[in-house]
């Protein structure tokens, strides 16, 4: 790799491995992103998405394998190295994972007032500026997330998860649960977040449409590993059977052989 | 050999489960330790274990009271040691019912309500959320519900004491007959400072218990719905046997 390209790589994720009960849900994931890069991973249900997520920020603890960031390597860091590296990133949760207890404008402000103790006409100012950016109105600010609709709740996850102005970007399905529009609107503003701030953006979807809207590349996860990377507009391209399955949502295919061959076994099993 | 299996099993998972537990203590208490304390989390939690226990707490006490004056009148009566009702409700109730009764209905509302919340949390990735919003949740979550259960019951337990005693003056003067001066003065004559600070002292251990066993379950709540309701009903079972251990313990301890 040459030095140019070396230092447009912010995030490098090498060989990761992680099993639960014997089974391994990553089995050699390889991943890098560039400065700035807005990369969709998908894959199918259940094919280790969130869990690769949650090892590059650290939620989860990989068997072995490598995630640098800045070319710093993150696993086996101390406690406050860790601490330090997470200030870096914002992350939405595919349900929002809005804390129930405190109202919106808590929700958005949670790590300003950690870091900055800010008072609280001063916290709210900031919550409704952010907020209002992502096209919700002030009223919000008082209620509570049980009170707010799923696509609102999306918003104020963003809301949250941009507050702090990260550097690095993680999404987790923004748009699973939400209607077409809804979704379409949701994207939007992921997008404008991006281009305002900079950041480089992982996100993990199961909506072409979404993806198709908001990366620049898109790789996709399949069997623990990654079985292609590559721009957007080649997507239709690849060649690839399992690939060319998901992005055309087809019911039958390599992706799906096996699901298939269980549930004709059970079939079997029940008729005789 | 299945029976075996089955015994190792088990007596595996106690050891997990201990060793869990301990270190989890481990863990919390340094979080209650080292800054930054989450002073809004605390007094929130103060007001949710304490205050909102108190009506509980009062009418638990104030009925123990009462019918301990009947039942000691009805016992002392058969050998003429009717007088001495008045001490035996103020010892029994500061020493025993007062601690135990509060530290079991605490439980009950407040160690459900914590497992349930932090199980909730957990299972909706509230928890991860902390983590990614570089929040301890052990210090932010833990920390301070440990705090508000170490103060608050000794707190209730007190009142709830005073309520106690005065429920069994109510039934002592209205319904027994006895006079009120006299009644007052056989309250107070027996009753030692080590009695009430015997009370009090078990009281802040069954409250850090129940904020112990509330935080563990929640936090280390299954998933779902189910896990919820199962990390809920652990919560109060085991608080609920610990608490009735650990007032043996106790009461071993210093006993004479």
């Amino acid at each position: 790799m040459t030095d140019e390209k070396k230092r447009n790589v912010k995030i490098k994720i090498s060989n990761l491995f992680k099993n639960f009960g014997g089974d391994y849900v990553l089995n050699g994931f390889s991943l890098s992103l560039k400065k700035s890069e807005s990369l969709c991973l998908i894959g199918t249900s259940g094919s280790g998405k969130s869990v690769a997520l949650k090892c590059l920020i650290g939620l989860l603890s990989p068997d072995s394998g490598s995630i640098t960031v800045d070319d710093q390597e993150t696993i086996g860091q101390s406690r406050p190295q860790h601490e330090a590296m997470l200030k870096r990133f914002g992350m939405t949760f595919q349900f929002g994972a809005l804390f129930d207890s405190l109202p919106v404008w808590e929700n958005v402000t949670f790590r300003l007032r950690q870091k900055e103790k800010l008072n609280k006409k001063e916290a709210k100012e900031i919550a409704g500026d952010i907020l209002s950016q992502l096209g919700l109105a002030h009223q919000v600010l008082e209620l509570f997330p049980a009170e707010l609709s799923g696509g609102m709740q999306k918003r104020v996850a963003i809301a949250r998860a941009i507050a702090d102005k990260p550097e690095i970007l993680l999404f987790d399905e923004p748009t699973s649960g939400l209607d077409p529009i809804t979704s379409g609107v949701i994207n939007d503003l992921i997008l404008n977040s991006v281009n305002r701030l900079g950041a480089t953006t992982l996100t993990i979807s199961h909506d072409m449409a979404s993806v198709r809207q908001i990366a620049d590349t898109v790789a996709m996860l399949h069997n623990g590993r990654i079985i292609w990377c590559g721009p957007i507009k080649d997507i239709n391209h690849t060649g690839i059977s399992e690939v060319d399955q998901f992005v055309n949502g087809k019911p039958y295919g390599p992706l799906t052989t096996n699901k298939r061959e269980t549930l004709q076994t059970k079939q079997t099993e029940i008729s005789v | 050999m299945g029976v075996f299996q089955s015994l190792g099993r088990s007596g595996l998972r106690l050891c997990h489960m201990i060793g869990s537990i301990a270190l989890f203590i481990v863990f919390s208490l340094r979080w209650c330790l080292i800054p930054p304390f989450y002073g809004r989390q605390i007094v929130r939690q103060l007001i949710d274990v304490g205050y909102y226990s108190l009506p509980v707490v009062g009418l638990t006490t104030l009925f123990s009271g009462m019918v301990l004056a009947l039942q000691s009148y009805t016992g002392f009566a058969r050998f003429s040691a009717e007088d001495t009702v008045a001490t035996v409700v103020v010892l029994s109730v500061t020493r025993e019912l007062g601690p135990v009764l509060a530290g079991l209905m605490v439980a009950g509302r407040v160690g459900a309500s914590i497992a349930a919340e932090i199980g909730t949390m957990r299972v909706t990735d509230q928890i991860d959320a902390l983590e990614t919003l570089s929040t301890r949740p052990m210090q932010y979550l833990v920390g301070p519900r440990l705090i508000a259960g170490t103060i608050c019951l000794p707190i209730l337990v007190l009142i709830g004491n005073i309520i106690g005693v005065f429920g069994g003056y109510l039934v002592g003067i209205y319904r027994l007959g006895f006079n009120s001066s006299v009644y007052l003065s056989k309250t107070l004559e027996f009753l030692e400072f080590s009695d009430v600070m015997l009370g009090l002292l078990k009281a802040a251990i069954f409250g850090f218990i129940i904020a112990l066993m509330g935080c563990y379950h929640g936090y280390y709540s299954g998933r779902g719905a189910e896990g919820v309701g199962k990390a809920t009903t652990n919560a109060v079972v085991s608080a609920s046997i610990l608490i009735l251990i650990a007032n043996y313990s106790v009461t071993a301890l210093f006993f004479g």
